[in-house]
């Protein structure tokens, strides 16, 4: 028996701490071949089914990240989650689920918490899968992940941030000052603005493999950090467990309130174990800057406001980042971050700048238009319903952010967007008063 | 390496023993839990109290039994295979239960998890199964179906019969914590033993990833169909990854026999047929599972089973017979009388809606079957089923008649 542990101790190499809170730590899983074990991905379509063969799955199965997170561990969300693009059974009772569910309005934005970032289009569309939105189908347990297992992150990364390298690096910008403009987005048109990211607190692990001991040791700090918050950004800490009737009732009234996550392919994950232990909602008393922490992310940062300022909302948005990390560094803590990923968070998607900024906006005509779908796509944008599905509510207002992660800074990013959406408006008014717009098609950025 | 464990595998037909990498010694009979080594100690960056689930909420088993002192103790310990207390109770943790029902909370990942953290599972072993002392008493098992008295119901109450139990192979993770390749040897195993089913038990396999439309449709008409769990009891404790790899169903060409494969245990048997004949429906339950027995022992496998716990299953409330032996009938008069709960008790029975768990029942017809599990042999808990159904239709005949019905006296438990 000792020389059995032995060898299979040698295989993984030693972690420094197990923490096995992932339920794929069997390590009966070496007595039998990479073929016997590989998953079965016929169905499949998602990042890492197109990318993980089985000969990347022979050589990485037996290694683990010092916490303890195995290859296993970070496919088994895609591999339980095809991503085939009709309804499964399952699927029509998490329909069922959500429509009697009041609770998904959260800040502003699709009710089924895209407002938490569900980055992935094809996990806001939680019951219609479109054949060419793809999830990624694999997650990080901690920072590690990235690197023991790159020979499966860096292919799927790459497919999912539209062909960036291994050796490519990432520039981070949070100086709202570098961005011109964006204070005078039309307010006859465009609603309200938002600008949201993640981050993760380095040396714990993520919210797949975390134990309740990592995760209320996360809250404490970032509970700590945000009461230090002075000024406009000022504010209050809601526990989830601990919230009273009132108080939870006037978070959903702000669309702040988060549920427990019901799509499978985060609960396939393990983000939901122990809910809602060590998760709460931090706002200022403005409730223009609002913080998740332990739902999806270790921190959620989202920064918004009614009307079309996305300058002042950026701006917010930078000052409040960059105060709460100096409050992280003081207490002897970093964000996770390197020049290759950027900042590091749990979904591949999120990598780099995390960063989503959007408007809701109306395009009753342009979204009719032809075009449109090739115009968003040149600006390098996308557009989501604001009712959370993939159709336009009522009366054309569409939820438009950018498309790209990682590869480009948050200044760049939110540039995109504001110019972006400008173009956009001007569009529609053209329309509006039956004129054309073949003079404005933009170029591919 | 992974020869020389399929010669260990293919060697321990003689054995009766298997034994894989962790070293533990799992034989049935001859378990004893001070020879069982837990896998190595876990290293872990926070005291057992900063991990310590908060339980304040909750209401079931496994809360009403884990003190901060136990989990102290088990939360450093795993399995051979590597499965550890904060798996084990996940489910519990995340499902804190309903005021009126009480869930077990906790789930087994393997064989050695009954012993390894005996100190939790014990006391819930006991509060679930009715005081069973699983530190003192022992299990009956019995599976000799000419024991049976009667058994042949009034088939204008009675409309169907039915007994289910599971059995998990030896030397196998269970659905909680099994690999994708053990869940697929478990599918192997048992298929190759099923294929060897003769006579009126001879029947066929259909695997859930390769089922066509059509065999799909007869499935669902037959009402045999299993589908991946949507109850985060269930899929909480892990059961439903790798959904729909190596699941599957089998039933015998008459329709009267059925297994189903890595669904919540390795195996669930079911026997069942129209009408009353709850004495045949339990012959071959018994001769079924027999067969299947023989015929994977013949292979060199065996099933979990102990002389402490019975046959061994992924949720503690399984655990003994794993039976449940009921009947879909019509009591129309007898469960408007409010004496109908307190006979049911007497008579340890329990009503469910025909449904199952936690429906109503329609139109006066209810699916009754035994409260026990563990404690009492297959033969004892059917003869209880029998003899309190038949009960139950004469206080409904009574009742037609418009004459009197008795309260009978509680029958004793062990």
């Amino acid at each position: 028996m000792m020389m059995m542990m032995m060898m299979v101790m040698m295989m993984v190499g030693s972690p420094d701490v197990i923490m096995p809170f992932g339920n794929t730590h069997n390590k009966f899983k070496m007595n039998y071949s990479a073929e016997q074990e590989f998953p079965d991905l016929s169905q499949h379509n998602n990042h890492m089914a197109k990318v993980l063969t089985p000969e990347i799955y022979a050589q990485l199965r037996d290694k683990e990240t010092p916490s303890g997170f195995t290859l296993d561990d970070v496919i088994q969300t895609g591999v339980d989650n095809p991503g085939r693009s009709h309804l499964e059974p399952h699927d029509w009772f998490l329909l069922l689920r959500r429509l009697q569910s009041t609770r998904r309005r959260v800040a502003g934005a699709a009710p089924w918490g895209a407002a938490g970032g569900h980055e992935n289009p094809g996990r806001e569309n939680k019951t219609r899968r479109h054949p060419f939105i793809m999830t990624v189908g694999c997650v990080a347990g901690d920072e590690e992940t990235y690197d023991v297992f790159k020979d499966l992150m860096d292919p799927v990364i790459e497919d999912r941030h539209g062909g960036y390298k291994p050796s490519d690096t990432h520039k981070t910008d949070l100086n709202a000052e570098n961005l011109e403009g964006g204070d005078d987005l039309d307010p006859n048109y465009v609603l309200s603005s938002r600008v949201r990211t993640g981050r993760s607190i380095r040396g714990f692990c993520l919210p797949p493999h975390c134990s309740r001991g990592e995760r209320r040791a996360i809250e404490q700090l970032s509970i700590e950090a945000l009461d230090s918050l002075e000024g406009d950004l000022k504010g209050k800490y809601y526990a989830l467990k601990n919230m009273t009737e009132e108080e939870q009732q006037q978070l959903i009234d702000d669309h702040f309130l988060f549920d427990k996550p019901v799509s499978p392919l985060l609960l396939a994950s393990g983000m939901a174990r122990d809910w809602p232990d060590a998760r709460g909602i931090w706002h200022n008393d403005n409730k223009t800057f609002l913080v998740w922490v332990n739902e999806e992310d270790h921190l959620r940062v989202i920064s918004m406001q009614k009307g079309g300022n996305m300058r002042e909302v950026f701006t917010r948005f930078c000052t409040g980042l960059t105060k709460i990390e100096d409050l992280f560094k003081n207490r002897g803590h970093e964000f996770m971050w390197n020049e290759h990923l950027g900042y590091v968070l749990t979904c591949p998607s999120n990598l780099g700048t995390g960063l989503r900024a959007g408007v809701h906006v109306k395009l009753p005509n342009v979204s009719k238009h032809e075009k449109f779908g090739e115009i968003l796509k040149r600006l390098r944008l996308q557009k989501r319903g604001t009712g959370g599905v993939d159709t336009a509510a009522v009366g054309g207002v569409f939820d438009i952010s950018n498309a790209d992660r990682l590869g480009f800074s948050e200044v760049e990013l939110v540039q995109m967007v504001v110019d972006g959406v400008n173009l956009l408006v001007n569009m529609e008014k053209r329309l509006e008063a039956g004129e054309a717009i073949n003079d404005l098609m933009p170029e591919q950025k | 390496m992974a020869s020389s464990f399929t010669r260990i595998l293919s060697s321990k037909r003689n054995v009766g023993i298997l034994s894989l990498v962790g070293g533990s010694v799992a034989a049935g009979f001859l378990l004893h839990r001070e020879h069982v080594t837990a896998g190595e100690p876990l290293r872990r960056r926070y005291p057992a109290s900063a991990e310590y689930p908060d339980l304040r909420k909750h209401n079931n088993c496994m809360a009403s039994h884990l003190t901060p002192a136990i989990y102290a103790k088990l939360c450093d310990k795993a399995t051979p295979n590597g499965y550890t207390l904060d798996q084990a109770i996940q489910t519990g943790v995340d499902n804190p239960g309903h005021p009126f029902i009480k869930t077990v909370g906790l789930v087994a990942g393997d064989e050695e998890s009954y012993e390894v953290f005996a100190e939790l599972l014990d006391p819930v072993i006991k509060e679930r199964h009715n005081g069973y002392d699983p530190r003192a008493m022992k299990h009956p098992t019995d599976l000799n179906a000419s024991k049976i008295q009667s058994g042949v119901f009034d088939e204008r109450y009675v409309l169907s019969s039915r007994v289910r139990t599971g059995r998990s192979i030896r030397g196998l993770s269970l659905p909680p914590a099994c690999t994708r390749a053990e869940r697929r040897e478990v599918e192997r195993v048992v298929v190759d033993a099923l294929s060897g089913l003769k006579g009126d038990l001879a029947g066929k396999y259909y695997s859930l990833t390769v089922m066509t439309e059509k065999e799909q449709q007869q499935l669902i008409d037959d009402h045999f169909l299993f589908d991946k769990p949507v109850s985060p009891l269930l899929t909480c404790a892990g059961m439903a990854r790798d959904w729909p790899d190596a699941r599957g169903i089998w039933h015998n060409n008459e329709k009267t026999f059925l297994i189903w494969i890595n669904e919540e245990d390795h195996t669930r048997v079911i026997s069942m047929e129209k009408g009353g004949n709850m004495k045949r429906v339990f012959e071959r339950f018994c001769r079924g599972l027999k067969e299947v027995e023989r015929l994977i022992q013949e292979r060199g496998w065996e099933f979990m089973w102990n002389e402490r716990l019975g046959y061994i299953l992924t949720c503690p409330s399984n655990l003994g017979t794993g039976l449940r032996a009921g009947v879909h009938v019509k009591l129309p008069r007898l469960s408007k009388d409010p004496r109908f709960g307190k006979i049911l008790d007497n008579l340890r029975l329990q009503k469910r809606g025909t449904g199952g768990v936690d429906t109503a029942a329609v139109g006066g017809t209810f699916d009754i079957s035994n409260l026990d599990r563990l404690g009492q042999s297959e033969v004892q808990l059917v003869q209880t089923v029998i003899d309190g159904v038949n009960y139950l239709v004469e206080c409904e005949k009574r009742l037609e008649k418009g004459q009197d019905i008795k309260v009978p006296a509680p029958i004793k438990q062990f």
